[in-house]
């Protein structure tokens, strides 16, 4: 009865793939933002953090 | 280039404004009339409309749609315009949206405690809301777009990338779950069932948690602290890293709801592993709008909002470290179907969301309408009030939590459980449902004080209603800069932001239900389960429209002190007809995933449920259940037909041209399981009226919704012994 629950993901070809691939991907996207963020000119940061600030009401 | 004129439009914030305060207001005493109801459930006795089943979601649904929701729409369109400097792209488009939207809360706060309810959690409104909700979202989809298309501001500030991408992914998140089957006007049928519509409704249920309720708060917390602070936010670049870690990893999360469940293992350890991933951009977030306020905090002690949001962002920091900790499979098992998990959400809702919004009312109030807020003293009393509510509210639930999750799991030495009745679990908690009550009262009075403040002050203040402002217009030519950077690239365009955001979420939620409903043409199915019969099936919409799965779950999760107490863990292959399915996700009462089993320890012969039901404490003592007396009512079959149908056209195989012969079926069931009714027919909870109905032949109890809703009771769990319970 057990295998109900664990196994009959076994029986998709190439499950294994999935959570591989999602880590792949979110790893990816997270150091693009990552490159980003460390090459990011201060000038640019400034100006834009300062955007709510930049009207009065 | 020429100065433009141009006004912001602020009647349209107010609106939504006043929307906020109002259905907070409502959405909260619906909240007390429930938290009532658990430790008095004779509060309102026999209005079927007011019973707690019926009531939970009205109070879920107007807390997150209407307060929060209508609170995301006023901070957006105040901010947006001012973030752009451009006026919302059409004033018609904010009518239709505002006045939509509030529409749709009317008609929710009628259907649900009439008991029209897809019966899944957070999604209960029934198809043509569903497809109004859908249509209003996407007129404000188009007005926000429209807006930032025509703004006078080449970069998109953070802000508004937690926009796109909420507006995106609850558009996503919104269409996936609802796809239903419709049946009849306020009637369908979830397309999905058992663990695929399990899995679906999570990943919908966490993800509403989490575009919903949090990633459009940080929007705004990336706006309104800085903007009433004063000062820039603290780390620019750390908002770029919160935004794309939090929402590509949020989407994969949803599993953490199904631990120990019939959910295939793999995909439960994703959602855990994710879940503890995401502390990482949660407190990023945290830490980013606390130390905004660094160098201000002589400020803090003396600006009611920055009070209201510290302890928002506070409230966020903690419930977003609950939350990956409750994923943890160890601390799950202990506190899934708890109140632990109430006491976890109102951390969230009343901190969180309830402090931000206030913090914006009190800070965008006074400014749209010319002039200072009332009283800055019943202000604080407001603040002290909220705080100490949160408290008084999440302690008695963490402490209730503990104590189910001891009583529930206790053994004799013998091995017997020690509290081998459910009831005496329930009765130890009604000083902390009582405590509760006080907390979310106390919550309220704080509400009432606001309420009264923004009165005033709006009485002595006049609406701007279009408030002038100029702006450069945006350079046709884009001059490219020397290092342009992808993101800098994306920070200036729209249509593509909005269009990455959905790739991203779309691949978290592909790759986490693609197997799942691969696995259903190689599922071994368990050839003994087999389709609900006619007066089943009408048992189990009743179920779905008392909202029982509001107290109960159908799960037995693979724990000796679940076997023991329920029965076999549930498996998989056992819900592959239940469309929707109600595994729930609280234990008010016992579980109910093998209450029809004979041979079990839970089963009860039908004349003890038909009592249960119409008086559950005069069979169990104390019990906090509601009573149903109306199910004595006669059942309405007219749509069994369209339900057979419905089922068959979803791959429930009901022979073709069943659906003719149901209703004689119907009939015939009914009758067996009434039997026993009419032999202890003295035994019955009934009143001498309706007994002497009965006797005269006027009233017949096997046309009763009662008979449906106990044929059901007592098929839940057989399936997998055929033997055991086919006479
Ligand atoms: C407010 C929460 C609540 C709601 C709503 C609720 N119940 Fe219950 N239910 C309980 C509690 C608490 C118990 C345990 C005490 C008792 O036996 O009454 C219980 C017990 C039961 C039992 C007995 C289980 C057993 O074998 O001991 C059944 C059957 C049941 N409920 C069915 C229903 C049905 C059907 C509905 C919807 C029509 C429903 N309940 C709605 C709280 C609730």
């Amino acid at each position: 009865m057990l295998k109900f629950i664990k196994h009959h993901l076994d029986t998709i070809d190439g499950v294994e793939i999935f959570p591989v691939l999602s880590f792949l991907i979110f790893f990816s996207v997270f150091l693009f933002a990552l490159i980003y963020v460390v090459k990011a000119d201060k000038s640019h940061m400034d100006e834009m953090s300062n955007l709510p600030l930049d009207n009065k009401n | 280039m020429q100065l433009e004129k141009f006004s912001y439009d602020n009647k349209i914030v107010r609106n939504f404004l006043f929307a906020t305060a109002l259905w907070g207001l409502v959405g909260f005493l619906v909240g007390l009339i429930c938290a009532i109801e658990m430790f008095w459930p004779q509060l309102t006795n026999g209005i079927s409309f007011l019973s707690f089943g019926r009531l939970r979601p009205l109070h879920t649904n107007a807390v997150i749609f209407a307060f929060v929701g209508n609170a995301i729409f006023a901070g957006v369109y105040h901010s947006l315009q001012r973030l752009v400097k451009a006026r919302m792209y059409s004033d018609v488009l904010s009518k239709i949206h505002f006045w939509g939207w509030q529409l749709i809360i009317v008609a929710a706060a009628i259907t649900l405690p009439l008991g029209y309810s897809t019966g899944k959690e957070y999604a209960e409104l029934e198809w043509p809301i569903d497809i109004s909700i859908a249509l209003v979202w996407v007129i404000f989809g188009w007005n926000m777009m429209g807006t930032i298309l025509k703004r006078r501001v080449k970069h998109l500030y953070v802000a508004i990338w937690f926009y796109i991408a909420s507006w995106a992914t609850v558009a996503v998140l919104h269409i996936v779950n609802s796809i239903e089957l419709p049946v009849s006007f306020l009637k369908s049928y979830s397309m999905y069932a058992g663990v695929q519509d399990a899995l679906v409704q999570w990943w919908y249920g966490h993800n509403a948690v989490a575009f919903f309720l949090t990633t459009p708060f940080l929007g705004l917390m990336y706006y309104y602290v800085p903007k009433a602070a004063g000062r820039p936010v603290f780390s620019y670049r750390l908002s770029i890293i919160h935004f794309w870690a939090l929402i590509f990893i949020y989407i994969w999360a949803g599993p953490h709801h199904l631990l120990y469940t019939a959910l295939p293992d793999w995909a439960q350890s994703l959602g855990t592993v994710f879940s503890i991933m995401l502390i990482a951009p949660s407190w990023g977030g945290m830490l980013n709008g606390l130390l905004t306020l660094r160098g201000a905090w002589d400020k803090v002690r003396d600006d009611v909002v920055l009070k209201f949001m510290v302890v928002a962002i506070t409230a966020y920091g903690m419930v977003t470290f609950e939350g990956p900790m409750l994923s943890l499979k160890s601390l799950n098992a202990m506190t899934h179907y708890t109140d632990w998990i109430v006491g976890h959400v109102h951390l969230g809702a009343l901190g969180w969301n309830g402090c931000m919004i206030f913090a914006m009312l009190y800070f965008i109030i006074p400014r749209i309408f010319q002039t200072k807020l009332h009283s800055q003293k019943m202000a604080n009393w407001h603040f002290w009030l909220a705080t100490a509510s949160i408290i008084f509210y999440a302690i008695p639930m963490y402490w209730a939590g503990i104590v189910q999750n001891q009583m529930w799991r206790e053994f004799n030495a013998d091995g017997t459980l020690t509290n081998q009745n459910f009831l005496d679990t329930v009765t130890q908690l009604i000083p902390m449902y009582a405590t509760r009550a006080i907390g979310g009262s106390i919550f309220i009075v704080g509400v009432l004080l606001m309420f009264y403040n923004l009165y005033k002050t709006v009485k002595s203040g006049k609406l701007l209603a279009n408030e002038e402002a100029e702006a450069y217009p945006l350079a046709k030519a884009n001059v490219k800069h020397e290092k342009e950077h992808w993101h800098r690239w994306i920070e200036k365009r729209p249509i593509q932001m909005l269009l990455l955001s959905i790739v991203v979420i779309l691949i978290g939620g592909a790759i986490e239900m693609i197997p799942t409903f691969l696995v259903k043409s190689n599922i071994p199915s368990i050839t003994s389960v087999q389709p609900y019969t006619p007066l089943e099936l009408e048992g189990r919409d009743l179920y779905i429209r008392e909202g029982c799965y509001n107290c109960h779950s159908q799960m037995i999760r693979p724990f000796r002190w679940e076997t023991e107490r329920y029965g076999d863990y549930s498996k998989a292959g056992e819900f592959v007809y239940d469309h929707p399915f109600q595994w729930g996700s609280k234990r008010t009462g016992p579980d109910l995933a093998r209450e029809g089993v004979k041979t079990g320890r839970l089963y009860k012969p039908n004349d003890w449920h038909f009592n249960h039901l119409l008086v559950p404490d005069s069979v169990s003592d104390g019990s906090i259940m509601p009573r149903y007396p109306w199910l004595l009512n006669k059942l309405d079959s007219k749509t069994l037909e369209g339900k057979i149908t419905a089922m068959r056209k979803m791959g429930v195989p009901y022979p073709e041209g069943y659906e003719s012969k149901a209703s004689g079926d119907m009939r015939l069931q009914a009758k067996e399981v009434a039997k026993p009714l009419y032999d202890n027919i003295d035994g019955l909870m009934i009143s001498d009226e309706t007994y002497d109905k009965i006797a005269a032949g006027e009233m017949k109890l096997e046309e009763t919704e009662m008979v449906a809703v106990i044929a059901y009771l007592q098929r839940l769990g057989t399936d997998i012994y055929p033997k055991a319970t086919k006479k």
